[in-house]
């Protein structure tokens, strides 16, 4: 039962980190796009978009 | 998708983001086929550097709004133009809000050439200043997220403990353990009640010094009583400690709030997008001849202005150069244009069409025309905010209840149940914890987020958080006539032409905006082209070419060559007169939407009173009426006798949904219990009204109504489960057998019991 001592600490600092990174994430404007992100996901690294439309 | 490029290819405006993907071609292709915004073809140089902010890197920057952002690569297409230019370190597209961000080394480069440059892509700009429309929605929407997120993790992690404690009471946890529990737990919960109820304690703060009582005041005591009172129990080692109530308590509450305020801010950013596209920005031309781009708000009377074809007029101004129409749809419903040469007076809001123009403002953009009309819409708004939502009037009974109750039991177990005060605060407390409001805070933003989404699927956008609630309650519905029942878009309905005449027609016609022109060009086939010569647009006549040295023209009856008529004129008809084919004249009509009579032989149906009015002339109101077999109408009126209108009926005692789109109509949007407007509609008329439908179909109106009513009804369940719940809680509060268990399980299963109800609006056929 003297484990819950430390693994209670554990916990809660793993949630902690998952809190401080999601609140980074609103502040440094991460979810301000949810449409261009979606969008940019179809980019290749050079941001072009390989392109194989021959109507 | 041949056919539909060459059918897009055939006008000489240069058809902007038509290749990036298909569905730019193809939406294109429907653009050509509707009535849309004039196009721009001429992209005006002009200097933006009012606009330019630098940033603390030293870099310059500026921020645009972009039009025609359809896919990916049309986000590659314009980031990887921007990024090749010199000096250019950031340039981002914002695809959600349709915005543009660019950065560059000052001196390096000209932020005209950068914006002429994305013009001539296909994606026309337009520069705007960020602090304008520098949300405050912003910081609280963020704020909100960030107290979500804080009372999300507090409460799972406070649970994990309290979960724990609570299997220690049915086995054997001692009590050092369990008071060891309750630290972390307090350690946990206490900060994130200071941080995460702040939105609630600002609130009720707010109220109660206004002298009254809001939703937030019971939760806001509720978390606060509940909060303290564990850490004293906490203190002396006692059994129960209700951090985890507290907490969960905020976390669903938050999850309400931020529905709530999500729903709003989506409604609220397309009407101001709308507008910061249109006014913003507008081109003066300076003594020395420069122009340059400038505010809309910094235009001073006696400034010169030029306003290219396609633009709309920023100020109201007299012209002192150029020849052009202007479409006035804005002012007067009419889908006619009117012709504006040297020393006519035109007026914000409304949109140059044939060609260029110089005006000299008359006005600064807070004493125009159109501002008048919005401010007399600003002040028809206050009435409305005195609507009292369901959900406050529901609080304004709830809160003195619950209070009552729990000094009641305070008070009970006091004197009656001969208690400690110590144990009578802490059942009071429990009262007030157990009739929590979560489930209430949650009745009204669930129903809504499945209602709007329910509406959206429909083609219909909420703008506002009650309109749901004024929408329910109408019996009467009220709709203008041009653009609202009608396409607001003439059509080619008849007259004496051949196909050649048609074809010829059509083709020459592909080159003018002219409403009139747009009609006949939808009826362009593919497969005849024509080597037109010195096309001509003359303002007020028509439309002048040469084909295999034959001249054509296609506009005014007299111009054309025909002997004046004195008949009545119905001004919706064009003649054709060349060498090539025999003269001809084409007709044209509004043409009704498609639906407009079963739509409104629904609503009649339904017990709604359906009434007609309109600024048009008599004649065709009451062809219109008839033909819709409305039988209360009124033809010729005036904005103001639409509106006055209006307050007869509500002083009947009818609830008026109002349906309209001119800016004629705006004042009787806001003055109407609630409104409603086509998409087509002008950007005011948007703002004004509290839904907005796509589309070419009436069915919308029907739709919304009846999701209105489906809502409505849902929310009073919601309410109504609520209050069963408490019903049934209270009693045991009261008597004291509520333990944190009790309360946690009670407050969730409400809370989702609310929520799976909401959920039932998607079952609504």
């Amino acid at each position: 039962m003297d484990v819950v001592i430390y693994l209670i600490p554990i916990a809660i600092a793993m949630g902690a980190l998952g809190l401080v990174c999601f609140i980074w994430a609103v502040r440094s404007g991460q979810l301000e796009d949810m449409d261009g992100a979606a969008m940019r996901a179809l980019q290749n690294d050079d941001g072009s978009i390989s392109s194989d439309s021959d109507d | 998708m041949s056919a539909v490029h060459q059918t897009a290819a055939n006008d000489d405006t240069p058809r902007v983001g038509a290749d990036c993907c298909d569905a730019a071609t193809f939406s294109d292709y429907l653009i050509s086929k509707s009535a849309p915004k004039p196009i721009n073809d001429h992209i005006p140089e002009c200097d933006p550097s009012a606009f330019v902010v630098v940033d603390d890197n030293g870099d310059e920057t500026l921020s645009l709004f972009v039009e025609n952002l359809h896919c990916a690569a049309c986000i590659h297409k314009i980031e990887s133009f921007l990024l090749a230019q010199q000096g250019v370190t950031k340039a981002r597209v914002n695809m959600s809000t349709k915005r543009l961000s660019i950065a560059w080394q000052a001196g390096q480069t000209e932020p005209s050439k950068l914006m002429h440059g994305i013009a001539a892509l296909g994606y026309p700009v337009t520069p705007y200043d960020p602090s304008d429309l520098a949300n405050i929605k912003d910081t609280e929407d963020k704020r909100l997220v960030s107290a979500l997120a804080v009372s999300g993790f507090a409460a799972s992690n406070v649970m994990l403990l309290s979960v724990a404690i609570w299997s220690g009471h049915a086995s054997d946890m001692g009590e050092g353990t369990r008071t060891l529990f309750h630290w972390i737990s307090a350690l946990i919960a206490l900060p994130a009640v200071a941080y995460a109820g702040q939105p609630f304690f600002q609130s009720a703060y707010k109220a109660l010094k206004s002298g009254h009582t809001n939703m937030d005041v019971p939760i806001s005591l509720a978390v606060i009583l509940a909060s303290v009172m564990s850490i004293q129990q906490t203190m002396v080692g006692a059994e129960h400690a209700y951090f985890d109530a507290s907490i969960t308590l905020l976390f669903f509450l938050l999850i309400g709030r931020y529905l709530d305020q999500r729903a709003r801010a989506k409604a609220c950013s397309a009407a101001s997008q709308l507008l910061g596209l249109q006014s913003k920005a507008a081109i003066v031309i300076e003594p020395s001849g420069h122009r340059r781009s400038v505010r809309t708000r910094d235009i001073k009377p006696g400034m010169q202005m030029y306003v290219a074809a396609g633009e709309s007029i920023p100020v109201d101004g007299d012209v002192i150069r150029g020849r052009s129409e202007i479409d006035v749809a804005l002012i007067s419903g009419e889908s006619i244009p009117r012709l504006a040469e040297t020393g006519s007076q035109v007026f914000a809001g409304t949109v140059n069409l044939t060609g260029p123009i110089e005006i000299q403002a008359t006005a600064s953009v807070d004493k125009t025309l159109l501002s008048e009309i919005v401010r007399l819409m600003e002040t028809a708004e206050q009435g409305r905010a005195k609507y009292v939502r369901l959900a406050d009037r529901i609080a304004g009974v709830y809160a003195p209840v619950v209070h009552v109750l729990a000094a009641v039991t305070f008070l009970g177990w006091l004197i009656i149940g001969d208690a400690s005060w110590q144990t009578s605060l802490m059942t009071s407390i429990a009262v007030l914890i157990i009739t929590c409001p979560c489930a209430i805070g949650l009745a009204v933003p669930a129903v809504q987020v499945v209602a709007s989404g329910r509406l959206l699927q429909a083609g219909v956008l909420l703008k506002s958080a009650d309109a749901l609630e004024r929408l329910a309650e109408i019996d009467t519905v009220v709709f203008d006539k041009t653009g609202t029942l009608t396409l607001g878009q003439p059509q080619l309905v008849g007259g004496t032409y051949t196909d050649d005449a048609l074809s010829l027609a059509s083709a020459l016609a592909s080159h003018s905006r002219h409403p009139l022109s747009r009609a006949l060009s939808r009826t362009l086939s593919a497969d005849r082209t024509y080597d037109f010569k010195n096309i001509c647009e003359v303002p007020g006549y028509g439309l002048e070419a040469e084909l295999d040295g034959k001249r054509i023209r296609l506009g005014r009856r007299e111009w054309c060559g025909r002997p004046p008529e004195d008949k009545h004129n119905t001004n919706m008809e064009l003649y054709l007169s060349s060498g090539l084919v025999k003269p001809a004249r084409f007709e044209f009509q509004d043409a009704l939407r498609p639906d407009a009579l079963a739509t409104i032989d629904s609503l009649r149906r339904a017990g709604f009173k359906v009434e007609l009015l309109s600024g048009d002339i008599l004649s065709v109101v009451q062809k219109t009426a008839t033909a819709l077999n409305i039988d209360t109408w009124q033809a010729e009126c005036l904005p103001a006798e639409k509106v006055a209108h209006l307050e007869t009926l509500a002083a009947r005692g009818q609830t008026v949904l109002m349906v309209g789109d001119g800016l004629n109509d705006a004042p009787s949007l806001v003055a109407a219990h609630i409104s409603m407007s086509p998409s087509n509609a002008v950007d005011v008329s948007q703002t004004a009204s509290d839904l907005i439908f796509q589309g070419r179909d009436l069915k919308p109106v029907l739709i919304a109504i009846r999701v209105a009513r489906a809502a409505v009804r849902l929310v009073k369940q919601n309410f109504v489960l609520a209050i069963a719940y408490n019903i049934f809680a209270v009693p045991l509060a009261m008597a004291g057998l509520v333990t944190p268990l009790i309360a946690a399980v009670a407050m969730s299963s409400s809370s989702l019991v609310v929520t799976l109800n909401a959920l039932r609006l998607r079952m609504l056929r």
